[in-house]
């Protein structure tokens, strides 16, 4: 890695750090900012440091705060980095991690185990997978309809996703308007949240997702000879059609991971990316590393706004995002030079 | 040595023969300019050696099967200039140029101090040094037509496929890129095969011209014995005067009828 990319990679990881303070910091209890480091510090093996702080304070930093900062940093970190991959692979600066029918997917599976299914969904947590399958079968559904419908294009692949997004939004809002007494609990989950309960959702999650990213940065080179187009990238050596195949697929599973957890959280996908790409330039071995860890912490940013705007009611996330994120969206395609 | 060499080449596209039945081979360091009209499969062709579309009969690099590279090897072997390339308008022209040493970079690694100097290499040849931080939207027609050359040098691959290099540029562009072409192979061993549209050009920087015609070889040989006035009548539908000077003809004019 070159200087030149170190300098920025050190500061969105500063970044990062900072936005993991201020949510651990932010909440009705106050901590302060040096007790927090102390209790981190004293729960490091051989170094001896005693945690000032009593035991309560001690489990809402550890068990409710923590939990809930590094569940926002992985999700913010996902939907970003795979906003950028999707950017990447198919040239449209548009393109986001729901784009392909993940999230209406998702949102059917979700509203459907809630709807049907609400004893078994409540007493064993079926939520998150019933969203994890039901966005697998969009992006499937999807995928296959778009290389039916114009093979290699990705213009039709794009057409196909938003063709099975409007159908299973459809079958969606069907059915939760038939079951009108779980209304409020589908729209909650829709909207996006990050509520969690001790370390557990992080550790259903965490695997997908940085296994995802892992996958994803190491074609971090690759994706800028794929901006060059197919046909020079193909001249190139690189493996187009494989490519697009491997990196959409760790995109998809990171993606489907962190929405089958935190329900629809828009435009992480779009702002993230296209902020890194007005400044530091298309150089996709810049904007993906900096795209998760830029997204990790824009989220938990957002999250402490969402949780303390109208405390102790909470914004749902998803709201807050698309509230910031609908205007820049605009933005960016009235800017946009390489829509292609 | 034969640099490259077609036998039998078919290629159909959407279930029309485009390209049939072209034999073809091509010496070492020698440049071949593909003529004939629009539709005649010279594109089509060009990309059929470059691996890009499935083709019936044999295309060998070198002494090689093309079919039996992989996808990098045919990058080592040969680079394509396509008709028209598709430009990251913010991408600095050195980032872009870095690109074509593609094939030579390890699959997830990062380039060696040998891929930057063959870059700088290729920029200092097409002189584009003090154009290395520029994003490719801010250059003018001409100069991008040298970055994506400049790209295709840095391949350092031995055949170089040029599609249409001068559509779109003025005479004096037209007039510079194939001088920077012909630069280049005196410089060292380089083949070129190109795909051409302006016969004048083809006449003059050629040293054998091919004419396809509905897919097929019709005519090869030096320039100045393939594009003729019967010839070019037959088979572009043209009525043109070829023009000569002492060392023969150096100019295609078309003739208004009735003048």
């Amino acid at each position: 890695m070159t200087a030149s990319r170190r300098l920025p990679i050190a500061c969105a990881a500063l970044f990062l750090a900072g936005a993991g303070l201020v949510g651990l910091l932010v909440g009705p209890v106050s901590l302060g900012a040096l007790p927090i480091l102390r209790s981190a510090l004293s729960h490091l093996p051989l170094l001896h440091v005693h945690s000032p702080l009593s035991g309560p304070d001690d489990a809402i930093l550890w068990q409710l705060r923590a939990p809930r900062v590094v569940l926002g940093a992985l999700v913010g970190g996902m939907l970003a980095l795979a906003g950028a991959s999707y950017q990447g692979v198919f040239r449209n600066p548009l393109a986001d991690p729901y784009l392909l029918g993940i999230a209406a997917g998702a949102g059917l599976g979700a509203t459907l185990a809630i709807v049907y299914a609400p004893d078994v969904v409540h007493s064993y947590d079926l939520t998150p997978l019933a969203a994890f399958a039901g966005g697998a079968v969009g992006v499937v559904a999807a995928y296959a309809l778009g290389r039916s419908a114009g093979g290699r294009s990705t213009a039709s692949l794009i057409l196909a996703g938003v063709t099975v997004t409007s159908f299973l939004t459809a079958v969606q809002t069907f059915v939760q308007q038939q079951h009108s007494q779980s209304l409020q609990e589908v729209y909650s989950w829709i909207l996006g949240h990050l509520d969690t309960a001790g370390w557990h959702d992080d550790a259903l999650v965490a695997p997908y997702i940085l296994v995802s990213a892992v996958v994803i940065l190491f074609h971090r080179r690759v994706l800028d000879v794929l901006s060059v187009g197919d046909e020079e990238a193909a001249t190139l050596g690189v493996n187009v059609r494989r490519t697009r195949l491997v990196v959409v697929a760790a995109a998809t599973v990171g993606t489907a991971g962190a929405v089958a957890i935190s329900g629809l959280i828009g435009f992480v996908g779009i702002i993230v990316p296209h902020a890194i790409r007005l400044v530091l330039g298309p150089s996709y071995r810049l904007i993906l590393p900096l795209s998760f860890l830029g997204g990790a912490g824009f989220l938990v940013l957002t999250d402490v706004i969402a949780r303390s705007v109208m405390a102790p009611a909470e914004l749902p996330i998803g709201v807050v995002t698309m509230f910031f994120g609908a205007p820049f969206f605009g933005i960016v395609l009235r800017t946009s030079r390489s829509f292609a | 040595m034969t640099a490259l060499a077609l036998d039998g080449v078919s290629v159909a596209l959407g279930g029309t023969r485009v390209v049939d039945g072209v034999s073809l081979t091509v010496d070492d360091g020698e440049w071949v300019t593909l003529i004939g009209p629009n539709g005649a499969g010279k594109s089509t062709l060009l990309r059929a050696i470059a691996g890009l579309v499935p083709f019936e009969g044999e295309i060998a690099l070198g002494g090689t099967p093309l079919r039996s590279l992989r996808r990098r090897e045919v990058a080592r072997r040969l680079a394509l200039v396509p008709q028209s390339p598709l430009l990251p308008p913010d991408l600095p022209v050195a980032q872009y140029v870095l690109l074509g040493r593609t094939p030579h970079v390890g699959a997830f690694a990062a380039e060696s101090a040998r891929d930057h100097a063959a870059a700088a290499r290729a920029l200092e040849r097409l002189e584009l040094a003090d154009f290395v931080k520029r994003p490719l939207h801010a250059l003018s027609g001409g100069e991008q037509q040298r970055v994506v050359l400049a790209r295709a040098i840095a391949q350092e691959a031995p055949l170089l496929l040029l599609d249409e290099p001068t559509t779109a540029l003025d005479i004096g562009r037209q007039q510079q890129a194939l001088e920077l072409v012909a630069e280049l192979r005196a410089h060292g061993p380089l083949t070129v095969v190109s795909a051409m549209h302006e016969l004048t050009l083809a006449l003059q920087y050629a040293d054998r011209a091919v004419l396809l015609a509905e897919g097929r070889v019709v005519a090869s040989g030096p320039p100045a014995e393939i594009v003729t006035e019967q010839l070019i009548a037959e088979h572009y539908h043209a009525d043109v005067r070829v023009i000569a000077n002492g060392d023969g003809p150096v100019a295609v004019v078309p003739r208004r009828p009735g003048r």
